[in-house]
């Protein structure tokens, strides 16, 4: 027997973005619809106290919020007037066929990270819409006060309906670029999570979670598209050594340093079989090539007996499809494992002139790194200072303090 | 249907120093827009360019002063005014508008209801 609170609150985890993307339809407003599927769910609680949970929990809380809709509507049909509307297609096309319909929750997702929004909103609104969690919620995981948080989405919310945002799925002439957006946002939650930039706590871990169930749905809704199978396959396979990146004392550490007992196993497999799906057929990008380095780290038996020269390799082939001087920067490390520090140490003093990573702490920390290495203590002990002056987070300040203590 | 303001913003240098071959093509581009435009779905309502900042005048209360309200080096060049269902067939229909020398920005017009 399920206890109804349990089911309301599973219900509210896994149908959330279902529930108001079928609502948004009819509502043709996201204030609306959010409104009419927050009190479906209150209904939820009560009714299936009462008699049960039903067999398709998704189905009820639908059926109950585009009632409320109705009703709404209904009692305010003047006030409805004055509000503008979310932009739906046009509806005398031709009836699609039933296979060809995109699920409600792809159109609201490529609302959400519509590029006429900031990337911060993209990701709030996405937070908001599809995992429903609460404006306070989002505030606590970016750090921001929930005054401002509510103000940026509210700004994002109007400038939707204001502007005319279409609450569909770009053609095919957009989908990559748009994709593209839709990933980078699920990505961002996940390191948002991941890393953890000052704070830390269960709101985090929280992030990672519900990023790789975002990830889990696009690629459910898009199967073909190989970059969502990337960006499934990264954040699993990354996910797969979370509990092996700090020591019991929460103490970070490094790949080479973790305990590889510990990383889930069945993740990794998981995640591997993906990585062959995104690399079939073509040209991969680069979620794909970041999950082939990911999948390379997570079966080899050691650091040591890591396959570093594929892994530079795949660097390499990242770096054509992704200009970025983090993404040489990590070739870079991988680079002192293929060939040694010092030929990684000429190839770094070349990138530091790079104005795009002057507040770079990971550059400092990897000139610090390779000196070390190098048996070169005192210009290390330097460059572990200044990473130290760039760097926030209390588990990667803790280990740049270390470093420099053993040197 | 919402209307759209694209407003085309240049670095009026650019035109200042341009060769009529320059202007030509420019010319030629703006008209080859203009027939393109129904092909994305949207209509073209107007449209206009200006002249330069320098020949503008900015009153504010009861003050009259030589000049444009602000000073930027990209400037407000001209505009287009179209009819459009959506903003993915305004942004589409922006980015056909030529500006080789800056940029365009869309604006939604404002419904009162």
């Amino acid at each position: 027997m399920i206890e109804p609170a349990d089911a309301v609150a599973d219900a509210h985890r896994r149908e959330w973005a279902f529930v108001l993307a079928a609502t948004v339809r009819v509502a043709g407003d996201l204030d609306l619809a959010e409104e009419c599927v927050q009190d479906a769910y209150v209904a939820a609680l009560e009714v299936w106290t009462r008699q049960g949970v039903p067999g398709n929990p998704a189905a009820w809380l639908t059926t109950v919020a585009r009632r409320r809709v109705m009703d709404a509507m209904r009692r305010s049909s003047t006030l409805r007037a004055k509000l503008p509307l979310l932009v739906e297609p046009p509806s005398d096309d031709p009836p699609p066929r039933p296979e060809a319909v995109p699920d409600d929750r792809l159109r609201m997702i490529f609302t959400c990270c519509h590029p006429a929004l900031a990337r911060e909103a993209q990701v709030a609104l996405t937070l908001r819409l599809l995992c429903g969690l609460t404006t306070g919620e989002i505030a606590d995981a970016f750090l921001v006060s929930e005054p401002t948080m509510a103000a940026r989405v509210t700004r994002a919310k109007k400038k939707i309906t204001g502007a005319g945002i279409p609450f569909r799925v770009p053609g095919p002439a957009e989908l990559p670029d748009r994709l593209d957006a839709v990933l980078t946002v699920v990505h961002l939650v996940y390191t948002t999570g991941h890393t953890a930039p000052r704070g830390e706590g269960l709101v985090r871990a929280d992030l990672t979670a519900l990023a790789i169930d975002l990830a889990r749905l696009v690629h459910a809704l898009m199967p073909d598209e190989r970059e969502a199978t990337g960006l499934l396959a990264l954040l699993v396979l990354l996910d797969a050594r979370r509990g092996s990146r700090t020591d019991a004392g929460g103490r970070m550490l490094l790949l080479s340093e973790q305990d590889r007992s510990s990383w889930d196993r069945v993740a990794i497999e998981e995640g591997r079989e993906l990585v062959f799906d995104a690399l079939r057929g073509g040209r991969p990008g680069r979620f794909a090539v970041q999950a082939a380095i990911a999948a390379l780290h997570a079966e080899a038996p050691s650091y040591e007996e890591t396959d570093w020269e594929q892994v530079v390799g795949l660097y390499d082939v990242l770096a054509t499809v992704w200009q970025s001087p983090v993404v040489a920067l990590n070739r870079i490390a991988a680079l002192s494992m293929a060939q040694g520090p010092e030929r990684a140490l000429a190839e770094l003093t070349e990138l530091a002139d790079d104005p795009r990573l002057a507040d770079y702490h990971y550059l400092p920390a990897t000139r610090a790194d390779l000196l070390r290495r190098l048996g070169r203590p005192e210009e290390a002990a330097a460059a572990y200072r200044e990473a130290l002056a760039l760097t926030t987070n209390p588990a990667e300040r803790d280990f740049l303090t270390r470093r420099l203590a053993t040197l | 249907m919402a209307q759209y303001l694209i407003l085309i913003y240049e670095n009026e240098e650019s035109y200042a120093n341009a060769t009529p071959e320059v202007f030509e093509r420019v010319m030629q581009a703006h008209s080859r827009f203009t027939e393109q435009v129904p092909e994305h779905g949207a209509k073209l309502l107007g449209g206009e360019a200006l002249q330069p900042t320098p020949t503008a005048t900015t009153i504010r209360g009861d003050v009259v002063t030589d000049g444009p309200f602000v000073e930027t080096k990209e400037a407000l060049g001209g505009y287009y005014v179209i009819e459009a269902p959506d903003l993915d067939t305004a942004i589409a229909v922006g980015k056909l508008c030529p500006a080789e020398f800056g940029g365009v920005e869309v604006r939604p017009v404002m419904v009162f209801e």
